[in-house]
This record gives structure tokens, C-alpha cells and sequence, in this order.
């Protein structure tokens, strides 16, 4: 760590609140992100872990969660649409929406008031690059082309110093970390290790040398060190066998739970970002079954994961899942989908005041769908990020809508789905 | 500011713009770098893999759908004799055997597009299945090339257009097999070439027709289209110009990314039926293209069959936002993540001044001293650091010390997550947990390195030369072990960063 946010956080530790109450209108603006804090720690006072998993690649949000209901649903999707009855018939949620038979601990989580389903959902970006589209998921910004930092980023940038949610940094998983982590917070990574790790001595060597050539390499090496640490003592199993990566079943599996073992522990980051891969399905996408139903039984797996990695947190736990934009509405030439704009979010866990669809549906005849191709998207994605954070970390709107978000002053935090 | 002349500049040079020195190379070779590599790329032409498994995609596609036919045969061979030793042992009186393991001899079928080991009876035990072992094969091959290379300039443009036209070798026994193959017939031919041609081989090799699933891409109103009622799959022709030519900012609509996805319909691999030519090798099937004529980027396009996809590749490698987009990409990778303005617009400027001819562009960027004169900042890309350090160390191309490394550090050869290849910056490279796994490689390294390297403070002499700073140099010295002292090398700052 340099001495420059070392010095930052022994200054703002320093502050009081008495000292925060006079800080004129340069300060007003970081003010704000007590307040509620204050308010919400009168509620009863908890300690929130929040992990988002981004879906690269673009998730069929009609096939996850199909609108069986929908008169005009089986039409569009041909071969590859979903039932309610027959063998492999899609898992009941509201009588018009169903849920993938390949996600039954998703569906079981629902049922139970712990899983919410958002649909028809986006960010502001229509156009239909992946690479674009995720970054504008990752970054917050209103558009592509700001890659420099993330909002859980600066969403803990933003809290107050000294809490243990900031202290902890973010935990980034994987040896790329996500845009979403990245910026001036310290990050912390982590994947599945694969190999024999190199001994302390050596790491302390290292770490001198970057010291005193190298402040970006020091900085990454003192931030490894620390996750170590934090492996080590929540006695996190070091034998992981290597396996499939982030687009198989027992990648995503093993990827859940070590970062459930990170965040659950005590001195652990509350905050953890992770990335599951290949979910651009062009071609043979399957129905009930085939290549998207493996990869959902892999991500309903890793949700398994974390249910049972952060048993003691979980009533103080939201998962967010989100992917940078759906699928096109009708099946194409080649039994697949091809980029879209509208598609679903996830949210699961023991703090999300569940069991409920969160959605606006539009309908899916040809002048209800986006430029008559995709799910049209009703509920801005950012609203309801913000509404979880907000509720979860007790951050203000202006913060959120400025520092975290921004330009998303017109888009209110959506309220009511943290319980 | 130091001259190219200066011999730590020159040091740097080689490590930006080439994979690092080799021990023992003679000083003269090293002095007058910018020159020695600006004669590499007039020499032209570049180095192809000597021996590499299969000549060409031709050969591959027949042996691997023989190997399909083969595997498919065995399972079924395997599940008929399971079916008939069940219903003996169901004829039989039950016995303790029999029930404990009834279901033995069935295997169960594997996920589609995964490898089974276990379906292989015939070859010898480690034998790997045909697309992988022509997969590490081909890797071998290449890597090799790499070390063996004098400045490895040709072979760091090999390594970034194959990364720019990348695919995937996870996505099908096509792409294991072809992977090699695509980089050899597609990249390697055309980077002191023109542009244009490379995007021509890259687009229409079987392998990137597989990855981006234009192969199965149909008219809808060719004969095909109307008959079997199925159609287009626009996922080529979006990436051709979001990632391949325009780039994102390029200026193009969801109206022409469907229309170049009707153009290129019919562009697509031979089957096992071999219909068309060899299979496995590329075809342009009129029956599966889309008749009449195309808008594109406000131009109409009325040209028959494949000559319509050729006439537009050619006018997207001459956009002038495709020699941007290139200029932008090239100078990010050798100097900086965020390169000086002036180096990518001088060679934009060359880009499109010379069509696309890319050892004009190469010579633009060796010949600015923006470029070769900037500070160290990018941390070598995983492959760069695997190959410069067998360089350094002297080591030979070995399977097992390849893939395993580069897996680990988050870049095996052609396996991004996505089309648009493995990222190119610091933020995604020198990130906390991608260092530490940098470390522990580095420890394996020095370990397996130490029997054959007299003095690490020599090697690192010989290495890092003017550019070793005193702190490295002494912490070298002080190690506890020649093991650790080759470690410290590698993951030294100066190694690190070119």
C-alpha cells in the first residue's frame, strides 16, 4: 500500500462526527453517505456481504426465465421453447413465469422468499457489443469508453472510511480481475489456485524490491499478500484440484466457493465480484436441455455454493447476477439467439425480500419488442443495483446517483428489495 | 531523453518490440537494435513451424472426423456390449456381483463438445485425443519458433494478430484441431503483408468460420433457406466489424451487421461428405447464399456469390476507421495503454496512405522515437513473460512446461473468453492476483532452471544489462538460493516491464 492512501485513511479516521457536521459545501457531498447509515444502523445494526456475478457473454434472459404465459412466447422460440407440463417442463414461479428446470436450488431459493427475479431489465446501452455492453455494466457510466475504475469500486471509495465494509476492499475474482473492481479502492483478488505457491521469503524479497523500484508492482504484491492471509485463516481448502474453468459447471462451482469462503470470513471483503463465461449462444442453444441448460445447472450449482459457504452471513447476504444484455426475441437460422437488449437479473440470498417477479412485462408481439427483434427493456438494472446497495450500505441517492452512477439522478434506487 | 543509440534505449527496444535476450547472444547483435529490427521486417516473410502435425486444415478435417467416426463407433461398440451383459445378468439368478455393479460396462455418453479419455481404448495410455495432441503439437511448434527467434519482432506481430483475429481452440474439436493450422495459413503469411489479405484468410479460414458459426449461417432466401426454413446467424459479420475492421466506433448500424451476415452467407467449411472439395477446407456454397444485392455502409453491394463478401472485406480493410482502429491497437500494444496521439495518427496516416501494407506500418512504428523512446510501462502479456524467460533460461519448447504455466497465469495459447481476444493493458495483467501467480510460476522456474544456469548475477548481466538497476542486481546477489536468485530475475521489475 502507498503512503498516499495510507495517509488518506488515517486522516479521515481522525475525523469526528462533529468535525464532519461543520464541513462547508466542498464536503456536503461526502456528508451525505453518513446520514443514512446513521438511520439504517438504528434499524438494527448488520454486517451486509453483497457479490455480483456478471454473465459474459450475453444470458438468454427468455430461456432462463420464460414467459410461458406469454401467447406469443412459443412462437418466437420454436424448438428451443419451454413447457409447463411433459418431462422436463419448466419450474413454476407466478403462473406466468417459469424458471429453467436446470436451476432447482434457484427455484427452491424463490420459494422460500429468498430469490428475486427481475425481468425485461438492461442498463442505458443499446447497442449489442459484448465487449461495450460489459463495460458499461462494469463501469456505471451512462456509455462505453470509461474503463478506468468500476462502481463497486467506487462504491466503496464512497463509504465512510474506516467501516469494515471499506477496510475490506473488494474482492475481484480471477487473475484478470473484473472492471467492475477496479479503481483507487484496494482490490483484492483471488482464483482458484492451480499450482504450488511460492514461499514467503521470496514474496518478502519481492515485495522489498518493488518498494523501492516499483510502486505499481508493490501495491498488486501487498494486496495478494493480504487475501492470503485471509485464506489462510478462514482455512479456506487449499486442495482445490484444478478443474473446468468460468464456463463449466465445476469451475463455476469451485470459483462460488472460494469466494464465499473470502467473504465469509471474519476480516474477509463484504464485497466480491466474480465473472462466469460462454454465454453467447449463437448456435444449438438447447431447450430443456443442451449447451445453456448445462451452463445454468452450473450457475444454479454455484448459488447452491454460496448458500452453504456463507451459512453463519447468508441472512445478511444479497448475490446479484446480471448480464450485459439479452438475446434476440425469435430463435435464429441456426437454433440459436443472437445479441439483443432485454434480459433478466437475479437476486439471492437471505437479505433480499423475495419469492417476487420484479417486472413491467412488454409483451412480446413485434411492436411490443425493441426495434422489433429484442425483449424490450422495461427496468433500468442500475435502478435496481442502486436500490440494493442503498439498502444494503445505507449509501444516499445523490452519492449513488453522482459518485457510483453516474448521471443517474433521474433513475431512482428501486426500494423494497432488501428486507 | 535517450537516443535509440543508447544502449539501455536499445535494451528496452528489444524487450518492447521483440521477446527478450538470450543468454550469450554476442554484444555486437545487440548494439544498433532499432536497425537490426528494422532489417528483420525488410527482410520480409516470417518463419513457419518446421514439422507442425498436419499440413494444413485439409488433412486435419479428414483425420479428425475419421477420429470422430472412430470414437462414435467405440461408444456404441461399448453401450451394445453393456446392454447385453445387463440383460444377461438380469436373466441370471441375482448375485452379490452382479448387483453391486450392474451398470458398469455403460459409460455414460459425454457432454457435447467435451473430451473423453476414457472413450479411447485403442491408443496408447497418455496418448491424448487426436484435436489435443494436435493442439499441444502445434503449440510446441510455434513456441519454439518463439525462442528461437533472434529479435522476435515477426513473432510479437504473430502474437498480437492472431490475437486480433483470434479464436477459440474450446470451442469444438474444429477449433482444438484447426487452431495451430489458422495461425500458420490465416496470421503468419500476411504480417508484413497487406491488410487486407490477412482479413480475407482470417475470415474465410474454417477455423474462424467454426468460431463465429457462419458456417451454419444460411440465406433465408437461398434454395437451402427456403427449403430446410433456417437462416442467418449475424454473429461473424458483427464481430468482422466491431473487432476485425471498424471497430466499435466505426460508424456502422444493426441494418449493416445484418446485411454483411447476408453477404457472407455461404462462406463455409466442407463436411465429412466432402461435397464441395476436402473436408474440412473452406468452400463458398452458392446454395446457402443470400441472392441479390446488399447495402453496406451506404453502398450497394450486386456482385454474385463470394465475390460480394470479397468486394466488401476489401472496402471495410480501406475504411479509414479501420486504419484508426489498427493504428490505436498496434501502438497500445508495443508502447502504452494509453499511446502518445501523435504515434497512433502517424500511423493511421501510413495505414491508409499505403492501403493496409503492413511492413510499412511496421517500419512507421520502429521508426518513431516516440515509440521507441517511451518509459517502460507495460508488463509483459503471460506468453510474452513464458517466452522471454525460456529465452533467458535457455530451456527448450516442452509441452508440459507450456500450456500448464500459461493456463495459470490466464493465457494459454488461443483460448480468450470472448471474440475480442485476451486484454492488453496493465489493469488486466498487473493485477494483484495475476502477480502472484506470476510469482509462483517464476518459483517453478528457478527451481527446474537452477541445474543449469552457473550464476544468476551473470545471467542477469547478460539479460537485463543496462538496464538492471542496482537494487535488482543486489537483490539477485543476495538471495538465499540460485533457485530464488532466478526467480528474482524474472519477476524483477526490468524483466517485467518493456
Amino acid at each position: 500500500m502507498t503512503d498516499h492512501s495510507k495517509a488518506d485513511l488515517d486522516d479521515c479516521e481522525a475525523m469526528t462526527p462533529s468535525r464532519r457536521a461543520v464541513l462547508g459545501a466542498a464536503g456536503a457531498l461526502f456528508a451525505w453517505s453518513f446520514v443514512p447509515k446513521f438511520a439504517y444502523a438504528a434499524a438494527g445494526s448488520r454486517d451486509p456481504r453483497f457479490l455480483l456475478v456478471v454473465l459474459r457473454g450475453a444470458l438468454d434472459g427468455l430461456s432462463a426465465v420464460p414467459p410461458i404465459g406469454d401467447p406469443d412466447y412459443a412462437g418466437l422460440r420454436e424448438g428451443i421453447a419451454l413447457t409447463k407440463d411433459g418431462p422436463d417442463a419448466a419450474l413454476p414461479l407466478d403462473g406466468f413465469f417459469y424458471l429453467h428446470p436446470a436451476m432447482p436450488n434457484l427455484a427452491r431459493l424463490y420459494g422460500s422468499g429468498q430469490a428475486s427475479i427481475v425481468h425485461a431489465a438492461a442498463t442505458g446501452y443499446r447497442d449489442r457489443s459484448h465487449f461495450d455492453g460489459q463495460d458499461v455494466l462494469e463501469s456505471g457510466q451512462a456509455g462505453p469508453g470509461h474503463t478506468d475504475s468500476g462502481w463497486l469500486n467506487r462504491l466503496i471509495a464512497n463509504l465512510p472510511p474506516g467501516e469494515t465494509v471499506s477496510r475490506h476492499g473488494v474482492l475481484g475474482v480471477g487473475v484478470v480481475p473484473p472492471l467492475v473492481v477496479r479503481g483507487s479502492a484496494p482490490i483484492l483478488g483471488w482464483s482458484p489456485p492451480r499450482m504450488a505457491r511460492a514461499g514467503p521469503d521470496l514474496m518478502q524479497r519481492l515485495s522489498d524490491l518493488y518498494g523501492q523500484r516499483d510502486p505499481g508492482l508493490a501495491r498488486a504484491l501487498s494486496q495478494a499478500i493480504e487475501t492470503e492471509g485471509i485464506a489462510l485463516r478462514s482455512s479456506m481448502n487449499s486442495d482445490m484440484r484444478s478443474g473446468g474453468g468460468p464456463d463449466s459447471a465445476d469451475g463455476m462451482k469451485r470459483i462460488a466457493e472460494g469466494a464465499a469462503a473470502l467473504v465469509g470470513a471474519d476480516d474477509g471483503p463484504r464485497i466480491a465480484a466474480l465473472a462466469f463465461e460462454g454465454w453467447d449462444t449463437h448456435a444449438n442453444e438447447g431447450g430443456a436441455k443442451g449447451r445453456l441448460a448445462q451452463l445454468l445447472g452450473g450457475l444454479d450449482g454455484a448459488l447452491a455454493a454460496f448458500e452453504q459457504g456463507l451459512k453463519p452471513v447468508w441472512k445478511d447476504t444479497v448475490v446479484m447476477v446480471v448480464t450485459e444484455f439479452g438475446r434476440t426475441a425469435k430463435v435464429n437460422g441456426t437454433v440459436g439467439t443472437d445479441h439483443g437488449t432485454g434480459t433478466i437479473a437475479f437476486l439471492v440470498g437471505g437479505a433480499v425480500k423475495g419469492g417476487r417477479m420484479v417486472v413491467d412485462w412488454p409483451g412480446l408481439k413485434p411492436e411490443q419488442l425493441y426495434e422489433k427483434r429484442d425483449l424490450k427493456p422495461t427496468t433500468d438494472i442500475r435502478g435496481v443495483a442502486k436500490g440494493v446497495v442503498s439498502e444494503l450500505f445505507g449509501l444516499s441517492g445523490p452519492v449513488l446517483a453522482e459518485r457510483v452512477f453516474p448521471g443517474t439522478g433521474e433513475l431512482a434506487p428501486m426500494r423494497g428489495l432488501v428486507g | 531523453m535517450a537516443t535509440p543509440d543508447d544502449s539501455r534505449a536499445g535494451g528496452i527496444g528489444l524487450q518492447r518490440f521483440g521477446l527478450g535476450a538470450r543468454p550469450g547472444q554476442p554484444r555486437d547483435q545487440r548494439g544498433g537494435a532499432r536497425e537490426r529490427i528494422l532489417a528483420e521486417v525488410s527482410r520480409g516473410g516470417v518463419a513457419q513451424p518446421l514439422n507442425p502435425p498436419f499440413s494444413g486444415v485439409a488433412e486435419i478435417g479428414s483425420a479428425l472426423f475419421a477420429f470422430e467416426d472412430r470414437e462414435r463407433m467405440e461408444r456404441e461398440a461399448k453401450l451394445a456390449a453393456g446392454q447385453a451383459q445387463a440383460m444377461q445378468a438380469a436373466a441370471a439368478p441375482p448375485n452379490p456381483q452382479a448387483v453391486q455393479n450392474p451398470q458398469a460396462p455403460v459409460t455414460p455418453q459425454p457432454p457435447a463438445g467435451q473430451q473423453n479419455q476414457m472413450a479411447q481404448p485403442a491408443k496408447p495410455p497418455n496418448e491424448p485425443p487426436l484435436p489435443f495432441k494436435t493442439y499441444r503439437d502445434e503449440i510446441v511448434a510455434r513456441v519454439q519458433l518463439a525462442l528461437d527467434a533472434e529479435s522476435g519482432f515477426a513473432e510479437r506481430l504473430v502474437m498480437f494478430w492472431s490475437n486480433h483475429f483470434c479464436i477459440a481452440a474450446t470451442k469444438s474439436n474444429i477449433g482444438r484441431s484447426m487452431a495451430g493450422a489458422y495461425e500458420r495459413e490465416a496470421i503468419r503469411p500476411h504480417i508484413f503483408g497487406r491488410f487486407e489479405e490477412m482479413l480475407l484468410a482470417a475470415e474465410s479460414h474454417p477455423a474462424m468460420l467454426d468460431f463465429l458459426d457462419n458456417r451454419l449461417s444460411i440465406g433465408p432466401g437461398s434454395p437451402a433457406g427456403k427449403q430446410r426454413g433456417r437462416g442467418l446467424n449475424e454473429n461473424q459479420a458483427r464481430e468482422i466489424l466491431e473487432l476485425h475492421t471498424l471497430g466499435v466506433h466505426g460508424g456502422y448500424s444493426q441494418a449493416d451487421v445484418t446485411n454483411l451476415a447476408r453477404v457472407i452467407t455461404g462462406w463455409t467449411m466442407v463436411g465429412r461428405e466432402a461435397v464441395l472439395g476436402f473436408p474440412g477446407s473452406f468452400a463458398f456454397n452458392i446454395g446457402l447464399h443470400e441472392p441479390g444485392a446488399q447495402p453496406l455502409l451506404g453502398k450497394q453491394y450486386a456482385q454474385p456469390g463470394m465475390g460480394q463478401g470479397l468486394a466488401a472485406l476489401t472496402d471495410l480493410a480501406h475504411h479509414p476507421a479501420t486504419a484508426d482502429f489498427i493504428a490505436l491497437k498496434l501502438a497500445r500494444h508495443f508502447v502504452a495503454d494509453e499511446p502518445p496521439p501523435a504515434l497512433v495518427a502517424s500511423l493511421s496516416e501510413v495505414f491508409r496512405r499505403t492501403q493496409g501494407d503492413l511492413a510499412a506500418v511496421s517500419r512507421a512504428l520502429l521508426e518513431s522515437n516516440a515509440a521507441w523512446n517511451a518509459e517502460p510501462t507495460k508488463i509483459r502479456s503471460p506468453q510474452e513473460f513464458l517466452i522471454a524467460s525460456y529465452r533467458a533460461l535457455g530451456r527448450k519448447a516442452d509441452p508440459g512446461q507450456i500450456l500448464g504455466p500459461l493456463g495459470v497465469m490466464g493465457q494459454p495459447f488461443w483460448q480468450p473468453s470472448g471474440p475480442n481476444g485476451y486484454p492488453d493493458t496493465n489493469a488486466a495483467w498487473a493485477s494483484a492476483e495475476g502477480i502472484k501467480t506470476r510469482i509462483d510460476v517464476a518459483a517453478g522456474w528457478g527451481r527446474q532452471a537452477a541445474g543449469s544456469v552457473p550464476d544468476p548475477r551473470a545471467l542477469t548481466e547478460d539479460i537485463l544489462g543496462p538496464l538492471a538497476s542496482p537494487e535488482t542486481r543486489q537483490t539477485v546477489a543476495r538471495a538465499e538460493s540460485k533457485p530464488q536468485a532466478l526467480a528474482l530475475l524474472l519477476m524483477s521489475p526490468e524483466f517485467q516491464r518493456r
